[in-house]
């Protein structure tokens, strides 16, 4: 047993015990123990991903279903009555059923895809394996972490159902749309049960969060100090620390919209008259929503990115045979962006009436984020520069999601410019920013986690060649997509709009919304291959047949191919070198397990 | 190797860090409400609110409670398990009876100075800050609770103090979260 686990005895009796089963092999989980409410953090992670899917699979759907409105405003679709009934009255996109779809849309994937997903699935498999623990600081807390999401799920999925549909008033949901049942209908028992849902989603991320953050901090093998763990981890933790301090934030401003609500209060509610009756509410301020709301908000577009910057930057540097470039510029660039996530959360502001002076220091922080991003970017593509790549699917994404901060990061530019954002604010412009540099880029990064550490996941490899054809046309499709709102968006064209054809202005855009859409349906059916690709691979796919199939250096590659709860069969390795020795002395890979040679030259 | 276990002796136990992370993150939520309060309060529909003398009353119980938590955790380290069995159940009754008083202080508040739900000044947001206050007191009760039924149920075989050690640094926190509450509402109030 490792001196971690000896220092602390509570802690490590259960793992004393794990760790004893697999020698002995007489103690049976059942299958509910090993499955359902499995305290394993590689289960867990698998549980989050699934979920993940099963959610992205939803929210995808409703990208298109919204996408066929937007494309087709003029046409009817008998089938979409067929199965949603008066939402799709004469197979028409009802006003409600759309903006319903949209505040689904957004909800899902930024929350429970590409934050539970994505750093709910690769913290909880990463940080224990790639550390050098058994598992978590708290395996049971780990446990409700999940089951506290798969609550929130149930609720948000079960306001999929009701009759008065689920909540609609954007995922940022902004009071007073948000708070008032008479002024739409998805703001009636849907918005109730979105609140309910996010509040379980927050607590689920808060006891992840903690796990993580103390998992990292406490339980690392001998030898692996701090500045020895991969970028993952790093990238993890910083995840981590942004969501443990800025959710309970959103946490706050909810309950203050659960009183509006439902108590009668007026905390954001003041002077208000809905269809000709006019509401007692004095007091109130909507934008105070707004800051209690973007103060998680901004940090979340981090906590969604941080996970899959990390990611690439260990997929990179393993698949072309090069160490990392600037290993420390990379954490000060982590540390750098997690600062300034905190700083600039009013430049979703900037048109709310915001003092111009104030809003000028808000332009300054953010685009002071372009400095530490430049650095990251840099870093990947000198990591790149003269390597012996390797082209796997995971590195393909990647490389792609290397391609898509840039380009999505150069618009935020535009947008950080309070000047700019006053043209551009609530257009399609916005859209296709935050959709390629946040949505698609962090997809992207959390393809390559899992196409790359499928094989440890569950002892098979995905089928490369559909992972090859998912690349390109995600890749492609995802440029021909949001590359053409950047126009519509210059010429103003406003974003959550049902039906813009009766501005003439825009109707020039007609053709190309028609493209857009076509192309959405493409890249979401590739999505579905990836999907069956996925769940066939479990069963089905190439077996893994040595225990590092990528010739990494880090320490999950030193487990059995499959692993059982505790990971390590003996003893935990001790780490005695960077996760990052490849290329060095003539030889292609040095893991951290290897003692520094006597004449090993320095990195 | 004993150079090693040394120095992994002087990390924190895991699930004390856990606490304090989560301590961290509770801050943040009553920060967030504090200052929602303040950028609040410098607008002209503001009302203000007189605190009721409950609350002070509270606060001498909270504070005492904090003590009897101290004194039992010490009496825990010095395997005194009559006395800490006794320390414990002050600390709960104690805790219970915090409870109690701000449920008190509300209805004094609603009755009496006849502040409702209606509106959206101090007196709302003190509804939701105390209340939400009481709640993770709540929590800290029940987990009092547990820990004073454990302190009966059977023989102790292991002797460690870090779930006391953490019960009492969460009991501590609530306190001193409660007295900034408190003089937060007193100044800025």
């Amino acid at each position: 047993m490792s001196e971690a686990m000896n220092v602390y005895p509570e802690v490590t009796t259960s793992h004393a015990v794990h760790h004893d089963e697999h020698h002995v092999h007489h103690h049976k989980e059942t299958f509910i123990t090993k499955y359902i409410f499995s305290q394993d953090h590689k289960t867990i992670g698998k549980q989050f991903l699934i979920t993940g899917i099963i959610w992205a699979i939803i929210g995808g759907l409703f990208s298109v279903l919204f996408r066929l409105q937007l494309g087709y405003p003029d046409q009817t679709f008998p089938i979409l009555e067929t199965f949603f009934g008066k939402w799709a009255r004469g197979g028409q996109i009802q006003p409600e059923f759309y903006y319903a779809l949209i505040t689904i849309h957004g909800t899902v994937l930024v929350f429970f895809v590409l934050t539970a997903g994505l750093s709910g699935t690769f913290a909880n498999i990463l940080i224990p394996l790639q550390i050098g623990a058994r598992d978590m600081a708290s395996p049971f807390l780990n446990m409700l972490s999940y089951w506290f999401f798969f609550m929130a799920s149930v609720v948000m999925f079960s306001s999929l159902f009701i009759t008065t549909g689920p909540a609609s008033g954007g995922w940022t949901v902004y009071p007073p749309l948000s708070a008032l049942g008479q002024a739409l209908e998805g703001s009636k028992l849907g918005m109730d049960l979105w609140l309910i849902s996010m509040a379980l989603f927050v607590v689920s991320s808060l006891l992840g969060g903690l796990n993580y953050i103390s998992t990292i901090l406490n339980m690392r093998t001998k030898g692996m100090s701090m500045t020895r763990m991969p970028l993952t981890i790093w990238a993890m933790f910083f995840t981590a620390v942004l969501g443990v301090l800025s959710f309970p934030v959103l946490l706050s401003g909810a309950i203050l919209l659960l009183f509006d609500r439902n108590l009668g209060t007026s905390f954001y509610l003041s002077d208000i008259v809905v269809n000709g009756e006019i509401l007692p509410n004095e007091g109130g301020s909507a934008i105070l929503f707004q800051h209690l709301f973007w103060f998680l908000g901004h940090p979340e577009v981090y906590i969604i990115l941080l996970p899959a910057m990390g990611m690439v930057s260990e997929i990179l540097s393993v698949n072309s045979r090069k160490p990392i470039f600037g290993y420390m510029a990379m954490l000060g660039s982590l540390f750098a962006i997690c600062i300034l996530a905190f700083l600039v959360w009013a430049h979703h502001m900037f048109v709310t009436g915001l003092n111009p002076f104030l809003g000028s220091i808000f332009v300054l922080l953010t685009l002071l984020i372009a400095v530490p991003s430049a650095i990251k970017v840099f870093n990947w593509l000198t990591t790149l520069w003269r390597g012996n790549i390797r082209f796997t699917p995971a590195t393909l994404f990647a490389i792609g999601f290397v391609s898509l901060f840039i380009s999505g990061g150069l618009t935020g530019i535009f947008l950080g410019n309070s000047t700019i954002d006053i043209h551009l604010h609530d257009t399609m412009f916005v859209v296709a920013h935050f959709h390629i540099v946040m949505g698609v880029a962090s997809m992207f990064g959390m393809f390559a986690g899992v196409y790359h550490w499928f094989p440890k996941m569950f002892g098979r490899y995905l089928n490369s060649t559909l992972g090859y054809i998912h690349f390109w046309v995600t890749m492609v499709g995802a440029y021909l997509i949001f590359w053409p709102m950047h126009y519509q968006g210059l010429a103003g064209m406003p974003r959550r709009y049902l039906d813009k054809s009766s501005w003439v202005s825009f109707t020039q855009f007609g053709e190309l919304d028609k493209m857009i859409t076509i192309v959405s349906i493409i890249v979401f059916a590739v999505q579905l291959m990836f999907v069956f690709n996925f769940f066939y691979s479990i069963f089905k796919g190439r077996k893994v047949t040595t225990t590092n199939p990528w010739g990494a250096n880090t320490l999950e590659w030193t487990t059995p191919i499959r692993p059982g709860h505790g990971n390590w069969e003996g003893e935990i390795p001790e780490v005695h070198r960077w996760a990052y020795d490849y290329g060095k002395d003539g030889r292609e890979f040095i893991p951290q397990t290897e003692p520094i040679g006597e004449n090993e030259s320095k990195h | 190797m004993d150079i090693v276990s040394n120095q992994q002796k002087k990390r924190m136990h895991p699930h004390k860090f856990i606490l304090w992370v989560a301590i961290g993150s509770i801050v943040m939520m009553f920060a967030g409400l504090t200052s929602a309060f303040i950028v609040k309060s410098n607008q002209s529909t503001w009302m203000p609110v007189e605190v009721p003398r409950v609350f002070w009353l509270s606060t001498a119980v909270i504070v005492v409670s904090s003590i009897a938590m101290q004194m039992a955790l010490r009496s825990f380290k010095q395997r005194g398990m009559q006395q800490y069995r006794l320390l414990m159940g002050l600390t709960l009754l104690l805790g219970a009876a915090f409870i109690i008083m701000q449920w008190l202080g509300f209805q004094q508040l609603w009755d009496v100075q006849n502040i409702t739900f209606k509106g959206g000044g101090a007196g709302q947001f003190l509804y939701v800050i105390f209340g939400l206050h009481a709640l993770h007191v709540l929590g800290g009760v029940i987990a009092l609770i547990v820990m004073f039924i454990r302190a009966f149920a059977g023989r102790t075989k292991l002797y460690s103090a870090v779930p006391v050690e953490v019960a009492a640094t969460y009991w501590h926190f609530v306190d001193l979260l409660w007295v900034y509450i408190m003089v937060f509402f007193l100044a800025v109030g």
